[in-house]
């Protein structure tokens, strides 16, 4: 069977900034991923990417199948129907309550009973421990709940395919095992596949089933979670084991540092 | 002397260029937000929230508004008519000023300040925050579900609250002629009804109203959804949007005046 998300030779640009070239991935179906990189290696344009809302300047992402950037608007939203996202900074809409906006995807995309959208809605905040908090408003709720709130929202419509951006930033360690069992779980459960961005080594070993880092526009090791936390590769070393030192560079490329603070001079 | 010359004038014509491209830009965004008004029609509900929260919320400014601009016509009609002892017109005075020029000019100026603003603001807040994306990659049309609701809500506000305004602002120049100053009751009125004409005046009134709700809101629910996703870009956004319509607004005014009442 083909993967579900391929990518081949992707390179993208925010103008004249190159930020990825030449990305290859294949994601199978069921499957949970990982993609790990350096802040501002590219990983949230990879997701815009594979999500259709921007396009590579060359290579191409097909996803079941189908070429995203060919497809026209009203195919890419029939697409976007079976995906969900979950955007990094949550999103929720700040007009709406808790319940509001687990239910909006169900109220635009159905034409349920509202006494079913009421069920479906409290068991998916059933399942990021919110129940509770259906009726506050996006303002009274912490980072943390923001986020799990928005994860609930993501996956409202059962979706064939859910994209996370940095799940677990901002959580504490038990919502954080929370979130990543449930994130393995609601894929087992929906038969969906999962895409994980995300900064959290230790978490994701135990969830996912493959990884790849992305470093400076490429993919520089992928494999499975055992393959990784026992690889020699410098790269996978330093982030698996947070070294200070290594080949991932801290500093945005900039001058060097004596020079720019004129050091030396009157 | 050549520099000088291409300094001072090339910046205008840069500027030129800019606002002819962004009048572009706002009309494109225009008819597209009219050919994605579908959702608003069928999900009238949607449009009715819009209408309260621009219509129902500047209830309040413009009807104490109109009762105030009323009154100083009032006082001021009654001094001019005065003079030429012909005080038994103000009803006349009153009302024409209102329902043709009055009315529907203060009333859209005092929305684009009061509700023109919020949309603005509260389109470009919703970008910046990121929820147009995330509405986006839930396969909700931003422009079908945000945009157009409020730009039909605006729309459909506009005329009444002018009327509104024209109302109260009648009654407020009764207060003042005939409560206040003693004109007769009865030529206050009956003059009013003589001499104000159903299509000359009151139709060419409303047809302003609709023609001021259109622009002020387009103009603000472009500003917004065109605003710089910063918070920066989004009070810069309100300004213009508040500024903007009020020119518009005012030179709209002349153009349909001279049009109108040449006869
Ligand atoms: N809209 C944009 N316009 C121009 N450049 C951008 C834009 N968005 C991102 N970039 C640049 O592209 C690079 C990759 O950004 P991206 O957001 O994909 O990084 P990331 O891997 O998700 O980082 P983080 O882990 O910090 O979220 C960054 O260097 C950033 O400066
Ligand atoms: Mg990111």
């Amino acid at each position: 069977m083909s993967p579900l998300v391929e990518l081949t030779d992707v390179a993208f640009a925010y103008g004249e900034r190159p930020v990825l070239s030449g990305i290859n991935m294949a994601i199978a179906r069921g499957k949970v991923v990982a993609i790990m990189g350096g802040s501002g290696s590219g990983k949230t344009t990879l997701l815009r990417l594979i999500g259709g809302q921007l396009r590579p300047q060359a290579g191409q992402v097909k996803v079941a199948d189908r070429v995203v950037s060919e497809l026209r608007s009203r195919d890419l939203y029939r697409f976007r129907r079976r995906l969900g996202m979950l955007l990094q900074f949550g999103a929720l809409f700040t007009d709406l309550s808790v319940f509001d906006n687990v239910a909006f995807p169900l109220r635009e995309h159905t034409r349920l009973p509202e006494s079913l959208i009421r069920d479906l809605v409290l068991m998916k905040l059933h399942a990021v421990g919110l129940r509770g908090a259906r009726q506050l408003m996006p303002a009274e709720l912490s980072g943390g709940m923001a986020r799990r709130v928005a994860l609930a929202r993501a996956v409202a419509l059962d979706p064939m395919l859910i994209l996370y951006d940095e799940p677990f930033t901002g959580l504490d360690p038990i919502s954080l095992a929370v979130i990543g069992n449930l994130i393995r779980r609601l894929n087992d459960a929906l038969g969906a596949t999962s895409i994980v961005v995300t900064h959290d080594v230790h978490e994701s070993l135990a969830i996912v089933d493959d990884i790849y880092f992305v470093s400076e526009g490429r993919v520089v090791a992928h494999g499975t979670a055992a393959q990784m936390s026992d690889s020699e590769l410098p790269f996978v070393r330093q982030f698996v084991h947070g070294e200070m030192d290594g080949p991932v560079p801290f500093q945005y490329t900039a001058p060097p540092y004596g020079e720019d603070l004129r050091l030396g001079r009157p | 002397m050549i520099d000088w010359f291409l300094d001072t004038f090339g910046g205008v014509g840069q500027r030129v260029l800019h606002g002819v491209r962004r009048l572009g830009y706002a009309t494109r965004f225009f008819l597209l937000t009219l050919a994605k008004s579908g959702t608003s029609f069928a999900r009238f509900g949607l449009v009715v929230k819009e209408i309260y929260s621009a219509g129902v919320l500047s209830l309040v400014i413009i009807l104490v508004s109109g009762l105030f601009v009323g009154m100083v016509l009032g006082f001021q009609g009654y001094n001019t008519l005065a003079r030429y002892g012909s005080e038994s017109a103000l009803g006349v005075l009153v009302a024409l000023s209102l329902v043709r020029e009055l009315g529907p000019v203060v009333s859209a100026l005092l929305f684009a300040g009061r509700a023109g603003s919020a949309m603005t603001a509260e389109i470009g807040l919703m970008k910046a925050t990121e929820q147009l994306v995330a509405m986006d990659m839930m396969a909700v049309d931003p422009v079908a579900r945000v945009v157009a609701p409020r730009l039909w809500g605006g729309i459909l506000s506009m005329p009444l609250l002018s009327a509104m305004f024209s109302a109260v602002g009648v009654f407020g120049g009764y207060l003042v002629g005939v409560v206040l100053i003693g004109v007769d009751e009865g030529s206050f009125w009956s003059q009013m009804q003589a001499a104000v004409d159903f299509r000359e005046d009151i139709v060419n009134g409303v047809i302003k109203s609709i023609v001021f709700g259109i622009a002020v809101t387009a103009i603000a629910v472009f500003e917004g959804y065109d605003a710089p996703p910063t918070a920066e870009g989004v009070s810069r956004a309100t300004t213009r949007t508040v500024v903007t319509s009020s020119l518009v607004i005012l030179g709209l005014d002349f153009i349909m005046t001279a049009f109108m009442f040449r006869g």
